[in-house]
């Protein structure tokens, strides 16, 4: 029995960061807790396979329906290759822009104190709160034709909304707390003193930022990066708003899957769907990775 | 006067860290600042190395005044309190680090390296990162990175607060004997009167941000000055320690 238990924790330590639940509650204890876990993975079990397992089967099942010809015809089309291009191009672009900012941010916050510090903080976080609908239309406010900027741009040619321009705009407005979110508490964790102490041997800011810092946050960082590209891979909201639906130039895969799904055609929905599911599995491998690495 | 602190005001959001603080140290001495918590001794030591900046009074090291100077430039080495290794550097890496920055050649820096490795008795651990070292071993190494630069004033933070009380005591005759070899003027922090006593040249009370008294060991256990420096320092005790 005592073996038995031993051998558990040791499967849960390689498993995940959950083994800490299991010093608390010895399985093998009492009839009660052996059954209350039993309850408690049964209706976990249930609720990931309906949520989760369940659609991913319908994806797949509903993507196949027509054979594998039907399937790589319409991952080929034409539309969707663009629109997997352009999704490709606003998620790169947002992890770009975002990386920067986050580690700028988090470094500007946990680093430095001055009046505001919590306020500025809370305001990152807004994208995290606010519908991503309203974001959209508040890009629409601002830059569309009756908008604020809305002559300005009009008398320089610039074409934000319903354009490009747009897509990634949103996309990285709606991304732009993941790598800050990451990085501050590794930041604050931290401390000053190793910064302080190359400083005062003369070490410039980048240098130390190089050398004492940046190996510091590093895979924070990248389990930022991985996160702020799932989001962005999937955002539908604001992008919906600021898009404007032209097949080939403002469409982003799930902005397509939408359109072949409202054009009752399913197969080919589920096909391109299918893109996304095995982009996100990837990103699910990449994250997994990099949780494993950091410890 | 090496060091010369004059007339140092430094408040903390209406809190008086320093308040009036006039003292200071001979070249080669070994000073500490000793106070209870709070009493202001950090604050006098982070403005001495330029992490801090006083409010007003003037800060000479070397007969130049330093107020406007920053900490890299002042010709410091500080030890922190937690050390402050640069975890993700060996041993070696963190001792050479101040002379990387400082754009010395490599055959230098690796002399420079060797020699104090030797000098903490550490040659065989300098492939080693600081969190496969002993609390002991860890304050050598962030003595000898602080060394490395050859600084004019060593500034040491509460140097054996974060080492168990069983070899404190070892590496409290160790500190003294390093610095008297080489020869450096230091400070230390401590608000342990029994090291004050036993490592310190010089000691300097603190209190409520002002200085109480100067002087050496013997002085102020036999004459203390003010009636907070005769009920800080059990005097009896180290009175009879001295006469032994």
């Amino acid at each position: 029995m005592k073996k038995e238990a031993t051998q558990e924790y040791e499967q849960d330590l390689v498993g995940d960061g959950i083994n800490s639940i299991q010093k608390v509650i010895d399985p093998h204890k009492t009839e009660a807790a052996h059954a209350t876990k039993y309850v408690l993975i049964s209706v976990c079990a249930f609720f990931l396979f309906v949520m989760l397992v369940l659609p991913l089967i319908v994806v797949v099942i509903n993507a196949l329906r027509d054979g594998w010809a039907a399937y790589t015809e319409a991952v080929f089309d034409e539309y969707t290759v663009k629109a997997l291009q352009l999704t490709l191009l606003a998620t790169v672009s947002a992890v770009a822009v975002n990386t920067v900012f986050g580690v700028f941010a988090s470094y500007l916050l946990s680093k430095f104190y001055f009046r505001g510090r919590q306020l500025l903080s809370a305001l990152i976080d807004i994208p995290f709160s606010i519908s991503p609908v309203i974001a959209g239309l508040i890009f629409i406010l601002t830059f569309g034709n009756v908008g604020w900027m809305g002559d300005f741009l009009k008398a320089h040619n610039i074409k934000i909304v319903f354009a490009v321009p747009g897509i990634i705009l949103a996309t990285i407005f709606v991304t732009f707390p993941f790598v800050f979110r990451e990085l501050l508490p590794v930041l604050n964790a931290q401390g000053k003193d190793e910064e302080e102490a190359a400083a005062l041997m003369g070490a410039k800011g980048f240098t130390i930022f190089c050398r004492i810092t940046f190996p510091h946050i590093k895979w924070a960082l990248l389990y930022g990066i991985v996160l702020c590209t799932a989001r962005a891979m999937g955002e539908f909201g604001a992008v919906s708003v600021l898009s404007g639906h032209l097949r080939g130039k403002t469409n982003t895969l799930p902005l397509h899957v939408e359109i072949l799904y409202n054009e009752f055609n399913t197969t080919a929905a589920f096909a391109v769907s299918s893109i996304l599911v095995i982009l996100a599995i990837l990103i699910l491998i990449a994250r997994n990775l990099i949780e494993w690495k950091r410890k | 006067m090496y060091l010369e602190m004059k007339h140092i005001y430094k408040t903390f959001d209406g809190f008086h860290a320093s308040n009036d603080v006039n003292f200071s140290v001979e070249k080669g001495d070994l000073a500490a600042l000793l106070g209870p918590s709070g009493s202001g001794k950090t604050t006098i030591l982070r403005m001495i190395a330029g992490l801090d900046t006083p409010d007003s009074g003037d800060i000479i090291i070397n007969n130049v005044k330093v107020n406007s100077l920053p900490g890299s430039k002042r010709g410091i080495g500080f030890v922190f309190q937690n050390y402050a290794l640069f975890r993700y550097m060996t041993v070696a890496g963190n001792i050479a680090f101040g002379l990387e920055v400082q754009k010395k050649s490599k055959a230098e820096i690796k002399e420079r390296v060797e020699e104090l490795l030797e000098l903490i008795s550490m040659q065989d651990l300098g492939k080693r990162y600081p969190h496969q070292l002993s609390g002991g071993q860890r304050q050598r190494v962030a003595f000898a990175r602080a060394l490395a630069p050859n600084p004019l004033l060593l500034l040491l933070d509460e140097p054996f607060a974060a080492i168990d009380a069983k070899v404190r005591r070892e590496l409290r005759t160790w500190l003294k004997e390093m610095i008297a070899r080489v020869g450096i003027t230091s400070i230390f922090v401590t608000h342990d009167q029994e090291e004050a006593m036993e490592v310190a040249d010089t000691i300097i009370v603190t209190n409520q941000g002002r200085v109480e008294q100067i002087g050496t060991p013997e002085e102020i256990c036999l004459h203390p000055q003010t009636d907070f420096v005769a009920d800080f320092i059990d005097t009896k005790r180290y009175q009879a320690m001295l006469l032994q």
